[in-house]
């Protein structure tokens, strides 16, 4: 059976394209909030005497260099952030578990072509597995003590060879970054409240404060953390839709035909499916902003179980059931 | 403006020459590194053999002839030379490995041991990885000889004298599912 070519290479340049659409989207974002304050400060400027006369805007060209400094630092740094952030740590090849998951991790390699991943055990109880990375040079699959225990050898092979599809695709390079990025406005915005909090039992004043110029730089600042708490408590859950359909069920479903594409056994990731299906406990180790990387929706699984409009937009996965179906068809066709 | 014209196309062919030729060594080599993989496999599992037989000799009272068949196996695929001779012999290397690891089912000593067990799983991955490299690579040379002979590029496959290469058959014997034999010989 020969690889189809042609659309691997639309997925790759998909994901090139997308890669960058986020980073856009993401610095765009700082810089409107930035944009925000200078105009802010201008407008205070105006009532007050002794303000400086040519207005120079400070606080755009400041969330600029952060954004882009928060998009480099993602794309290089994402993969380690996610996975320490679900507490993964490197596969014990002592251990006999986890040195069949290596040992099927090389064999997927062999199938794909694709240079060696990092392999990382997550410790949690619950089965999933999700592949981080920015190119298949610097890729790394993580997989859950759970998933080790639950699963046989030929349905951990499926697993691990769906991610080496994601890996392939180039899909871990846009959902590394997605995560990077979410992570980096959650963190911002739990910034801003904290400061907002704090600031505003500093200046004994509700939050309403900012205007009284009298009081001075704390008032100012507390209004500033005001709009940047705003905009990004209005922007972030926005920004988590569009993840979800960054990372469209498209992506899902191709890298389950990739993975049968590697193991020539439809049936083993079908299989594993079922049990991960069965299993539907929410993977607690493995944060909200990851949630899109698993292979299957680590927050419970109800929202990806039903199909139509509404469910696409809240859903980061495809139905489960659907997708065994589409596996033991391929099995079918091949038997 | 003739000229112009006669010039740019020139420079496209030329580009696009360039470009079919690169994909084509592009892929030669990957055949070639593909082609590599598998000799590291089968050289581990030449490795892994004396283990396991003499981890399992002691529990085996009987089949002492599989294990013997095995090493016979294993001693000829090893000696081959040839690219044919080496075919043979790794075929009926894994055929009498397989028939070793299904007679481990008779013997729950050597189910339950923990030495066994973890040789039988490196056995394990060394046959899935020789499969596994053998299909990419089959995979490859499918690529490779498709572009040589689909026009256009087949005219600079064979302007530049570029070979297909040759598949790797799987014998039907070594695909199938090893028989137990229950036979106390």
């Amino acid at each position: 059976m020969p690889s189809a070519r042609p659309e691997l290479w639309e997925e790759q340049s998909r994901n090139r394209r997308d890669t960058v659409l986020l980073i856009l989207a993401f610095v765009a974002l700082l810089v409107v909030v930035g944009l925000g304050i200078d105009l802010f400060l201008l407008a205070r400027g105006a009532y007050e005497e002794g303000a400086p006369a040519p207005f120079v805007p400070i606080a755009a060209p400041v969330a600029l260099a952060v954004g882009i400094m928060q998009s480099v630092g993602g794309f290089y740094g994402g993969a380690r952030a996610v996975l320490g952030s679900s507490r993964a740590r490197p596969a014990n090849p002592e251990d006999p578990r986890e040195k069949t998951l290596l040992n099927v991790v090389e064999e997927m390699r062999l199938a794909s072509g694709l240079p060696r991943p990092q392999v990382y055990v997550v410790p949690d109880p619950d089965p999933n597995a999700f592949a981080v990375g920015r190119d298949p040079e610097h890729a790394a699959i993580a997989v859950t003590q759970g998933l080790l225990e639950s699963l046989d050898r030929e349905e951990l092979q499926g697993v691990v060879a769906h991610e080496m599809g994601h890996v392939r695709n180039l899909d871990i390079r846009t959902m590394t970054l997605v995560a990077a990025l979410l992570g980096a406005l959650v963190l911002l915005s739990d910034f801003a409240a904290r400061m907002l909090r704090f600031g505003g039992r500093g200046a004994g004043g509700g939050g309403g404060g900012g205007r009284r110029g009298g009081r001075g730089g704390g008032g100012a600042v507390l209004a500033i953390l005001f709009v940047v708490w705003i905009v990004l408590v209005v922007v972030t859950p926005l920004l988590g839709q569009m993840m979800a359909f960054a990372v469209s069920r498209r992506r899902e479903y191709d890298a389950d035909a990739a993975a049968a594409e590697f193991t020539r056994n439809p049936r083993g990731l079908a299989g594993a499916l079922r049990k991960l299906e069965a299993a539907a406990h929410p993977t607690t180790t493995i944060g909200r902003g990851s949630a899109h990387l698993c292979i299957v929706d680590p927050r419970g699984r109800a929202i990806n179980e039903r199909e139509g409009a509404v469910a696409s937009l809240f859903a980061t996965h495809p139905p489960i059931a659907k997708r065994i179906e589409i596996l033991e068809k391929m099995a079918g066709a091949r038997a | 403006m003739a000229l112009v014209i006669f010039v740019a196309f020139l420079a496209l062919v030329v580009f696009w020459t360039i470009s079919v030729y690169n994909g084509l060594v592009g892929v030669r080599n990957q055949v070639a590194n593909a082609w590599k993989q598998i000799d590291v496999q089968l050289k581990r599992r030449h490795d892994l053999i004396p283990n396991l037989v003499s981890t399992v000799k002691g529990m085996m009272k009987f089949e002492q002839e599989t294990l013997t068949k095995v090493m016979e196996a294993r001693a000829k695929a090893v000696g081959a030379t040839t690219v044919a001779e080496k075919g043979a012999a790794e075929s009926e290397l894994g055929r009498s490995l397989g028939r070793l690891l299904a007679v481990f089912e008779n013997y729950p000593e050597i189910k339950s041991n923990q030495n066994v067990l973890r040789l039988q799983e490196e056995l394990t991955t060394t046959e899935n990885q020789i499969g596994f490299s053998r299909q990419h690579y089959n995979d490859l040379v499918m690529r490779f000889n498709t572009q040589q002979q689909v026009f256009p590029s087949n005219v600079i496959a064979g302007m530049f004298g570029f070979k297909t290469a040759e598949f790797l058959e799987i014998e039907a014997a070594e695909r199938a599912v090893p028989k137990v034999d229950l036979s106390l010989s």
